[in-house]
């Protein structure tokens, strides 16, 4: 994946800039590493509002559960349907068929905050 | 938090590329390909694992059976001169204060095998009930501990060079029963023994002799599929076979009545700790009683989880995921005997989702096989 328009947030999530105002969001492979084999994935729904560090979706592990955060302010626009039958795909390409969400930001600034590769990098101490 | 142990495989571990996790006061393997992944290979072929953080206690002296007899529940003097005996201890009051194995080494010496999280807790717990000519010995440090678990289990041991001295009894061995020999003056005990519900063993052998003897039974095992496999997948592969994990549905408040291990609570030996309050319990039934259900759909209930009659909480969830090899969210909890038969619910964070009674145990164990 090439990280130019991407950022990443504290939550381990990745957001990648489609173009417009429109963004892709998943879990780095770190998360996915850490979480274990994810066994379902509950995602929103396209259309539904969704806020920047709030809850939008829940990662059921075999092990663990964690929430899925917006990193952004903005309406649901896609969610990846695939996972619903296969949400082992985020373990096996989290940065690419593993992708959770699309949102329509409607605040540029949110994204622009959000760290980039290097600083995330640097995070988990890679 | 003191410095955390390594077992003497923790380097073997870090090579197969292994998720290190604390777990009992040691730094332990969670995983290593992918906990599915390692679940799946010991229920269709074999895998290792490394339990050598559990502690080995040795008890001597001519008094060692009338104590062990004592101090646990189940009837040690039934146990045969090859022998082994899954067992709780209790308090007076009939809470569990851990589950162990006994094994019979000899008519005046015992090999009690407890969990890393409970080693000091045991022992002086043991040790105060000493009675009569009997020792107590702490040989945790002495005993590496490697489990070789899965329908080609024997095969693996039987392939493996440093365990051909037992070759030719591998197959009949029976299920609870162990064989020893030395080599090169060090003592090996291969027990038949597991905690995943498949055919396997347990060996113990000296801490200095476990990465010669992981390295061949990875050799032995390869045309079989082995695979080493992490606290993950141990933890999911019991839960299937709904062996209980202490600090999940045992505990210094459950009794073992109410857990479900009845078969070991033997009220007709002679007196031991925690009889009064057991037969007691007996008589009057349980308050509680650990039971299986399944969720609808696939949230996930953890431990910890509240089950629902209605807008009541008449339960806990002592350990929930996602089967792997079932394919289904289950889940054993603690429900107030008078609710056990209600509709239910569990509580998975802000969905009350329904639960439907599911027998245990969820996976028929293959152990004996």
């Amino acid at each position: 994946m090439d990280f130019k328009n991407v950022r990443f947030t504290k939550d381990h999530e990745w957001v990648r800039l489609d173009g417009g105002d429109e963004v892709t969001v998943g879990i780095t492979d770190f998360a996915s590493g850490e979480l274990g084999d994810i066994v379902y994935v509950e995602l929103p729904k396209v259309g539904a509002g969704v806020s920047a560090s709030q809850s939008m979706g829940t990662i059921e592990a075999v092990k663990t559960v964690a929430d899925l955060f917006a990193p952004v302010s903005g309406v649901v626009s896609a969610v990846n349907g695939a996972l619903e039958q296969g949400p082992d795909l985020v373990n096996k390409d989290p940065f690419g068929d593993g992708w959770f969400v699309r949102v329509k930001m409607t605040k540029r600034a949110e994204f622009d905050a959000l760290m980039d590769h290097a600083a995330y990098q640097e995070m988990i101490g890679k | 938090m003191t410095k955390l142990g390594k077992t003497p495989l923790y380097d073997v571990h870090l090579a197969a590329g292994a998720r290190m996790v604390p777990f009992a006061g040691f730094e332990m393997p969670v995983s290593y390909t992918g906990l599915i992944e390692e679940h799946t290979a010991v229920r269709e072929r074999v895998g290792l694992f490394d339990a050598s953080h559990m502690g080995e206690f040795i008890v001597s002296g001519p008094d060692t059976w009338a104590y062990l007899d004592r101090v646990v529940t189940n009837d040690c003097s039934k146990l045969a001169a090859d022998g082994v005996l899954y067992t709780v201890m209790c308090r007076e009051n009939g809470t569990v204060v851990d589950d162990l194995l006994v094994a019979k080494i000899a008519d005046d010496r015992a090999m009690v095998v407890v969990n890393a999280s409970n080693i000091d807790k045991d022992f002086a717990y043991m040790k105060a009930l000493l009675r009569g000519k009997v020792e107590l010995e702490n040989a945790s440090d002495a005993w590496a501990l490697i489990a070789v678990q899965g329908p080609k289990a024997h095969e693996t041991v039987k392939a493996t060079p440093m365990l051909s001295t037992i070759r030719a009894e591998v197959d009949s061995v029976l299920y609870y029963r162990w064989r020893s020999f030395v080599v090169d003056g060090e003592r090996f005990v291969v027990s038949r023994t597991g905690y995943t519900g498949e055919r396997g063993f347990e060996i113990f052998v000296p801490p200095a002799r476990a990465r010669e003897l992981w390295g061949q039974l990875m050799a032995a095992g390869a045309p079989f599929g082995v695979v080493p496999a992490g606290l993950g997948a141990r933890d999911t592969l019991r839960f299937e076979a709904c062996l209980c994990l202490y600090g999940h549905e045992l505990d210094d408040e459950a009794t073992p009545l109410e857990a479900g291990l009845n078969w070991l609570v033997k009220l007709n030996k002679p007196d031991f700790v925690g009889r009064a309050a057991l037969a007691a319990e007996k008589e009057r039934g349980s308050r509680k009683t650990l039971a299986g259900f399944e969720l609808e759909g696939r949230n996930i209930a953890r431990q910890g989880y509240a089950v629902m009659r209605g807008e009541s909480v008449v339960g806990r969830v002592t350990s929930g995921t996602f089967a792997p090899t079932l394919k289904k969210s289950l889940c054993l909890a603690y429900v107030d005997a008078d609710s056990i038969d209600a509709e239910l619910a569990i509580q998975v964070r802000t969905n009350t989702v329904p639960a439907r009674r599911a027998p245990i145990p969820f996976y028929p164990s293959r152990a004996r096989e």
